[in-house]
């Protein structure tokens, strides 16, 4: 399953791309933004923060057994804050289609496609 | 796929000579029609692999083979330490050791007609499934280290299970070299509450009718009957799998420059055999082959319970329990010489032909059971092991159907409520949390899995013996 996000900045693409990838898991609309999950990364290449920011969010929801409907993202010199916000998913409200493994390094790419539009991309396993 | 660039060897097997870095010609298993299907990423990703050093023979690819990240799904590559080798995780994918068991109920289609609806919302009530689902498991670190060491083994010893399974299952239901120091604290802390839970996905568990019996002897070897039902699940190692996976596939991304290795694809990350990293993945990948087998024997456990208070009756016999997501160290003969190889299969199935040493004596004279899962509607085989498998891929056979849809095309195509109704309309109850999760694992967003059974048979891989058609699914 692809997942892609735009924005003016990379911070703004990565948002969109963390959207993605929960829509893969519920409706969106469903989730309400009760908690918060702080998350703080860095990397050497824009690409593989993307891929730890997903794997993040995996982990994350793995772990705390959430969902998420919103994200805000700073990237500043390769270190990314990030939060996360979301409940504890439900089968019953939120009827989760599938669980995200991870995110894969196919077709993954952070790219300006022109001035102000930044595109966000990988494959995750699902 | 263009079939032009291949040469044809047979109906069912189809060459790719060495171009370019390739070390190894490829080859792929199916029939024309399969191959034509497939996406030209299959071609790609075959030849890729290739070029990996240290590869032995070929690149492989079976009948269901379907485009995957760096190897394909449904590939096979092995790997010799001696001549510099490599172990890769996306050669064994996240999902460490994902596979398939099947146990015999020795009830009639009609015991289970008799109470399906049932059976279905007592296996849907007692086995956790879907996302978010958690088990009553709880391990602590010394329990969760001595799992990783102990597979199916530690989940015997406390309860969950019978002695006579662990001749039932690949290794005895513990794979040697398992490192739990190699297991970082987040796939530990992914795993502590997902022990006997099922996942979401392509996996399931689900009651199956003895359809069909295509060879007498080996059925009546295996346990199988016509008109008698099984139980099939279908899961992996979970959280922690996933997350050896993805870890592993960034470490090795990052220093694959640093052994020299020329990745075409960065998915192929891998790392020497011999080199501290691939000695660690390799610890951790083991780990989790543990981690999957206990997983899926307490599943066969809860589903005992579950028989146990319908029926009066919960041996359910484990017929076999057998990966096809791992890196195995196997011997093979390779031109005479026996030599050891770490054999690849990412959505292959081991299929070691009769008197294979490493099979209980009672399967040794029919070859190793090869377990196919089918979709919902479609329904799954069992097959065999033959002795000509060896040559033609290390002893491996294909894994499933193979999807021929994505999930997302499969949502525009049909509804979950079309799918469930048009399943009980054919005999078949499904129980599912997410009605999308149905929608994308419909059965026409698969192949025709008779098709991949019939080629793979046709091209040596494995020896058809009974279709399974489904009578109850539970699907996470």
């Amino acid at each position: 399953m692809g997942i892609r996000g735009f924005g003016p900045t990379p911070a703004k693409a990565f948002e969109q791309a963390a959207l993605a990838m929960t829509a893969v898991i519920a409706d969106l609309s469903l989730v309400r933004l009760e908690k918060e999950i702080e998350i703080e990364l860095e990397a050497p290449k824009l690409d593989l923060l993307l891929i730890d920011w997903i794997n993040a969010l995996v982990f994350e929801m793995a772990d705390k057994r959430m969902v998420f409907g919103a994200f805000n993202v700073d990237i500043e010199n390769g270190r990314l804050k990030g939060r996360a916000f979301g409940e504890t998913i439900s089968r019953e409200r939120h009827a989760p289609a599938v669980e995200v493994k991870g995110a894969t390094f196919t077709e993954l790419a952070v790219v300006e496609d022109r001035p102000a539009l930044w595109r966000a991309q990988c494959v995750i396993d699902v | 796929m263009d079939i032009s660039r291949f040469e044809k060897i047979s109906d069912t097997e189809w060459r790719i000579a060495p171009f370019g870095a390739m070390r190894a010609p490829g080859v792929i298993y199916a029939t024309e029609s399969l191959l034509v299907e497939m996406d030209d990423k299959v071609f790609e990703q075959v030849t890729n692999v290739a070029m990996l050093p240290g590869i032995v023979r070929a690149s492989y690819a079976m009948p269901d083979a379907h485009w995957g990240y760096g190897f394909p799904i449904g590939g096979v590559a092995a790997f010799d330490p001696k001549a510099g080798g490599v172990v890769s995780a996306g050669g064994v994918g996240f999902d460490v050791s994902c596979g398939v068991r099947t146990h015999l109920t020795g009830l009639s289609r009609d015991q289970i007609i008799s109470v399906q609806e049932e059976l279905a919302d007592a296996l849907y009530a007692h086995v956790p499934v879907g996302v978010g689902s958690e088990g009553d498991i709880g391990l602590d670190t010394a329990e969760m280290t001595a799992m990783l060491t102990g597979g199916a083994k530690w989940a015997l010893e406390r309860g969950w299970g019978r002695p006579e399974d662990l001749g039932r299952i690949e290794e005895q239901g513990c794979v040697d070299g398992a490192d739990p120091a190699a297991v970082s604290d987040h796939a530990r802390q992914r795993q502590r509450r997902e022990m006997g839970t099922l996942g979401s996905g392509n996996h399931y568990l689900e009651v199956q009718e003895i359809a069909e019996i295509f060879d007498e002897a080996i059925a009546a070897s295996y346990g199988l009957a016509r008109g008698e039902c099984v139980v099939t699940i279908h899961c992996g190692s979970r959280g922690l799998g996933h997350q050896i996976g993805t870890e592993f596939l960034r470490e090795m991304v990052i220093s694959s420059e640093q052994f020299g290795i020329v990745l075409p694809d960065r998915e192929l990350a891998c790392a020497p055999i011999n080199s501290e990293l691939g000695q660690r993945y390799l610890g951790a990948m083991r780990a989790a082959i543990n981690c999957a087998l206990a997983n899926r024997e307490i599943i066969g456990h809860l589903t005992r319970q579950v028989f146990a208070r319908s029926f009066r009756h919960g041996e359910l016999p484990l017929m076999f329990d057998v990966s096809h997501n791992t890196c195995k160290l196997e011997t093979h003969d390779i031109d005479g010489e026996a030599r050891e190889l770490f054999v690849h299969r990412k959505g292959a199935t081991r299929a070691f032909g009769p008197s294979h040493a490493s099979l209980p004596e009672a399967l040794r004279p029919s070859g190793q059971p090869v377990l196919i899962g089918g979709s919902m509607g479609a329904g799954s085989y069992v097959m065999a092991g033959i002795a000509k498998s060896e040559q033609k891929a290390f002893s491996s056979a294909c894994h499933g159907a193979g999807r021929r849809m994505s999930r997302h095309a499969a949502t525009r195509m049909w509804s979950g409520r079309q799918i469930l109704d048009a399943l009980r309309a054919q005999g078949i109850i499904v129980k599912s949390p997410s009605m999308r999760g149905v929608a994308e694992e419909a059965p026409g967003a698969y192949k025709d899995v008779r098709v991949v059974v019939d080629s793979a048979e046709a091209s040596g891989l494995a020896k058809k013996v009974a279709y399974l058609r489904p009578l109850i699914c539970i699907k996470g």
